[in-house]
């Protein structure tokens, strides 16, 4: 149970971008990760199995979410929050 | 009217992956229907079937395209694939404008259904993956496949029970003999032996326990099978101009509906499309040589098919060599009319009639030449292909020597 949140952010979305994990910089947009909206859904199924909690993210309109897509770091930290918010120690 | 023919065959079956392995299994006369194997298998009370087996989607495809293709899609694919390469065909421009999909499956993503239910109603899970929706949908084989081959003229989907391939078949000839198109991939895939497929067909007691023995008086029921026929229609002249192989010429097509029973054949509406097809071919009864049958096994199918055969062709009905492949393939649904127009092309290209194997005592009731076990060297000039689907929908083809 030591892999980070971080690290298992970075291993779903190297798994969609098809890449190493070691080649995912955390300023990188899914754009630049060859990431399209197809790979984002499938992101954040894999992210909300992975955690057991609940993405509010809506394809129509992705830009109205809570939940901040920018970059692989605002993803880690929006998943970061959820997780607390959803499963309070 | 434009001339129709065909340049390219594809498919994967219980028989085999490819036309080849599958024409071998028609001329030895093999039986692909062997125990099912899948979660479950052992809470169902049919356990055989004609399931495509030493078949892994990681070497046909890769991690991205297997979670978007159910596996009636990998299917179509690999048998589009074939069917192409061996019309030589590339589409661009003006061609793939005019080039379309038609194929026919009955349940569609089956498989994806069945996963996914059991993950919302047995795991209790709230969730499921995001591409449960394109992966099951009737269309996505279709789409695939114009995806895969830049098709860009019609596509669609036809969903007619087990006389989806014919229907499709029928379609794709239609529209180039109209001049709508001057290429169409079509015939049709389905893939439903899974636990909640079979467990389905269970329900109607019309499955066989231990084999599909068509016209046999001893028959027990129908054998379900999986895969896919895909085969390349093309525009006469335009084959030609290109200096393409033809493996056989579509000639005639009919479709009618019993408006009767929504499971039970009807011999009319069954004698009226054989009729129909022949007449839209511009033939005679005397000239059919070869009817590969709808054939399933059942009770019903039988006797009403044979006896449809002797109404439309009449006298001729003593002399015309008729079998079921799906004794050997087993009943592929949707896709099983293109996986028979194989054995149908075989007779007329190589003069080799695929047998109705499992045959074991005469029936009064199913008195024609069914080509009993063993498969026959005969020329055949002309043939035609029955499908008659539950809800009373018929769909029979003719085709003819290149």
């Amino acid at each position: 149970m030591s892999v980070s949140v971080e690290e298992q952010v970075i291993a779903i979305i190297a798994e969609q971008a098809v890449l190493e994990p070691s080649d995912i910089k955390l300023t990188a947009s899914l754009d630049d990760l060859g990431i399209d909206s197809m790979g984002l859904v499938e992101s954040i199924f894999a992210i909300e199995e992975a955690f057991d909690i609940q993405v509010p993210f809506n394809a129509n309109e992705p830009e109205e979410s809570d939940f901040d897509i920018t970059s692989v770091a605002s993803i880690v930290k929006a998943v970061k929050a959820l997780i607390l918010e959803q499963k309070p120690i | 009217m434009q001339r129709v023919v065909i340049t390219g065959q594809g498919t994967v079956n219980a028989l085999g992956k490819n036309v080849s392995q599958t024409l071998e299994a028609f001329k030895n006369g093999t039986c692909g229907i062997s125990d099912l194997d899948f979660r479950d298998v052992d809470r169902l009370s049919i356990k055989i079937g004609g399931q495509v087996k030493g078949y892994a989607p990681e070497a046909e495809f890769n991690r991205q395209q297997n979670v978007l293709y159910d596996r009636f899609t990998q299917f179509t694919l690999l048998a589009a694939k074939e069917a192409v390469a061996q019309s030589g065909l590339t589409f661009a421009g003006e061609l793939a404008a005019k080039s379309g999909v038609v194929l026919g499956t009955a349940g569609g993503g089956v498989t994806t259904w069945d996963e996914n239910y059991r993950t919302v109603y047995e795991e209790g899970k709230n969730r499921v993956h995001p591409f449960v929706v394109p992966k099951l949908m009737n269309n996505a084989a279709a789409s695939h496949v114009s995806m895969t081959h830049n098709l860009k003229g019609p596509s669609f989907t036809v969903a007619t029970a087990c006389a989806s391939s014919n229907h499709a078949m029928g379609q794709a000839f239609q529209f180039i003999r109209s001049g709508m198109a001057k290429v169409m991939l079509t015939g049709g895939s389905e893939s439903m032996l899974c636990f909640g497929g079979v467990k389905a067909w269970e329900g109607l007691r019309v499955m066989s326990k231990d084999a599909c023995r068509p016209f046999s008086a001893n028959r027990n029921g129908m054998v379900q099978g999986e895969g896919a026929g895909v085969f390349v229609f093309e525009e006469y002249e335009h084959a030609k101009a290109r200096g393409a192989e033809i493996l056989a010429e579509v000639i005639g097509f009919s479709m009618t509906s019993d408006a009767a029973d929504i499971v039970m054949p009807s011999k009319k509406g069954a004698a009226r499309a054989i009729a129909g097809a022949m007449k839209d071919a511009g033939i005679n009864p005397e000239q059919v040589d070869y009817i590969n049958a709808h054939g399933t096994g059942t009770t019903a199918n039988d006797k009403t098919e044979c006896a449809a055969v002797a109404d439309a062709l009449g006298q001729h009905a003593n002399d015309v060599m008729i079998s079921s492949t799906k004794s050997m393939h087993g009943h592929l649904i949707g896709g099983t009319g293109a996986v028979e127009l194989l054995a149908c092309i075989m007779a007329l290209r190589e003069g080799v009639i695929a047998p109705t194997i499992g045959y074991e005592e005469p029936d009064p009731e199913c008195a024609l030449d069914i080509v009993p076990n063993v498969a026959r060297q005969a020329k055949a000039d002309v043939v035609l292909s029955n499908a008659f689907a539950f809800g009373g929908l018929n769909a029979v083809l003719a085709l003819k020597r290149a």
